[in-house]
C-alpha cells in the first residue's frame, strides 16, 4: 500500500494502491517455478514499451449465473491460475492476489507444445473488491497494464480483461505485426474468459474489443530488446538441462 | 446508468496554457468528462495543459489507463501535460505506473506556469 502521511486523510482507495518499487523481487514462490527475470528488474507499463499501443477489452456475459461482481472477482483471484491455458503457469505468493505481489509466469509459445518458452512475471499494483490489475516487467513480452474486472450490466454480471499494452522490444513488436502476437494474446485471454464462465456453469463465448491507441513506435525503447525474456530464457534452457544431468549423475 | 462521480472545469489561464480542475472520481467512468474538458481545454490554442488534481477524491487503475491515452492524445496532438495538486499519495501512483516520467508534477499553478 502507499505510505500514509501523518495527519492527512487518505483518500479511500489508498489500500488499493501498491507502493512504488524500484526494482521487483519474487518471494514466496513454489520451487517448480522457472524463476527468471523477475527479480531486479524494473516495471515497464505502456509508455515505457516498443510497439504500438493497444487497447484490447475482452468481456464475456455471465448469463444466467446469479453472481455478483464482487463473487466473481473473489474467485478469480483466489483461483486465477486455474484459469489460464493449459501450458501456461503463474507462480504466486501463498497470499494470493494483493497489492504488491510479485508473481511468477511460466508461457508457452501459443499453439505449440506445452513446455515453458517465456519465464517472466507480473506485479499486482492495484486490487479492490471488483478489480485487480497487474503490471509487467522489463522482457515480459508486453510492456503494459492488464485489469481483470466484473460489473453489471443490464441484469447480467459481466468478467472482463481489459489490456494497455506496447511489445516491449522490437521482436515481439514484429510478432504482433505479423498478427502472431495478436492471435496468441486473444486467444489466451478468450480461453481464460471461457474457463472462468464455465466455473460458474455459463458457457459464454467471449467478446472482443480492439482499438490501436497509438500507431507509432517508440525508437528510444529499441533497447529494451536486452531484457528480452524470451531470449533469456531459451538461453538459460539448455544450461538448467546440463546442471540437471550433472545433478542426476552426481 | 452512468457511474461519473466526477466534475471538470476548464480554465484559460493565458493564450498557451489552460487548466483543468478536477474534482471527484477518475475512473473508467471518467472518460467522456476527461476528452470533452481536454478538447475545450485545448480550442483556444493552449499547447500545455495543466491537470489540477487538488479535488481528486479516488483513483482507480482504469483512472491510470485513461491518463494514459490522454497523454498519447496530447502528445500526437503536439500537446505538453503538466500536473499540480497530487497528494503525496497519488504522487506514488504516478511513480509506481512511470506517469511521472511522461507528465511534469509540479507543486503549484505558478510553477507549472513558469516553465
Amino acid at each position: 500500500m502507499t505510505t500514509p502521511t501523518p495527519n492527512t486523510p487518505q483518500p479511500r482507495d489508498s489500500g488499493n494502491w501498491a507502493q512504488s518499487v524500484d526494482k521487483l523481487k519474487a518471494t514466496g514462490i513454489p520451487s517448480s517455478a522457472l524463476n527468471l527475470n523477475v527479480d531486479g528488474k524494473h516495471l515497464t507499463g505502456p509508455l515505457k514499451g516498443f510497439g504500438q499501443m493497444w487497447q484490447k477489452t475482452y468481456s464475456v456475459r455471465l448469463s444466467g449465473a446469479t453472481v455478483t461482481p464482487a463473487e466473481v472477482i473473489k474467485v478469480w483471484k483466489a483461483e486465477f491460475p486455474n484459469f489460464w491455458p493449459k501450458g501456461n503457469r503463474f507462480y504466486a505468493p501463498l497470499t494470493s492476489i494483493e497489492p504488491g505481489e510479485v508473481a511468477v509466469l511460466n508461457l508457452s509459445v501459443p499453439g505449440g507444445p506445452p513446455v515453458t518458452a517465456i519465464s517472466t512475471g507480473i506485479m499486482v499494483i492495484y486490487a479492490d473488491d471488483v478489480s485487480f490489475t497487474f503490471m509487467t516487467p522489463e522482457g515480459h513480452p508486453l510492456a503494459g497494464m492488464i485489469t481483470f474486472s466484473a460489473h453489471e450490466d443490464e441484469g447480467a454480471t459481466v468478467a472482463q480483461v481489459q489490456a494497455l499494452i506496447r511489445p516491449n522490444d522490437p521482436m515481439f513488436e514484429m510478432m504482433f505485426r505479423l498478427g502472431v502476437g495478436h492471435k496468441g494474446e486473444d486467444e489466451f485471454w478468450q480461453a481464460t474468459l471461457r474457463s472462468l464462465a464455465a466455473r460458474f456453469g455459463v458457457s459464454g463465448q467471449p467478446q472482443q474489443r480492439t482499438m490501436l491507441v497509438d500507431p507509432r513506435v517508440q525508437w528510444s525503447e529499441a533497447k529494451n530488446i536486452w531484457h528480452n525474456a524470451a531470449i533469456r530464457t531459451a538461453l538459460y534452457m539448455p544450461v538448467a538441462m546440463v546442471k540437471k544431468v550433472f545433478k542426476r549423475g552426481g | 446508468m452512468s457511474k461519473s462521480n466526477v466534475s471538470m472545469t476548464v480554465r484559460q489561464l493565458n493564450d498557451k496554457h489552460s487548466c483543468v480542475d478536477i474534482h471527484g472520481e477518475v475512473n473508467a467512468f471518467a472518460e467522456n468528462a476527461l476528452m470533452d474538458a481536454y478538447a475545450q481545454a485545448t480550442s483556444g490554442g493552449a499547447h500545455t495543459i495543466i491537470l489540477n488534481f487538488s479535488g481528486l477524491e479516488y483513483m482507480n487503475s482504469s483512472g491510470i489507463g485513461l491518463l494514459i491515452t490522454l497523454l498519447i492524445r496530447a502528445s500526437r496532438q503536439k500537446h505538453q501535460l503538466r500536473a499540480v495538486g497530487l497528494s503525496e499519495h497519488y504522487r506514488q501512483i504516478f511513480e509506481l505506473t512511470r506517469l511521472n516520467e511522461a507528465i511534469g508534477i509540479y507543486s503549484t499553478e505558478t510553477e507549472a506556469l513558469a516553465l
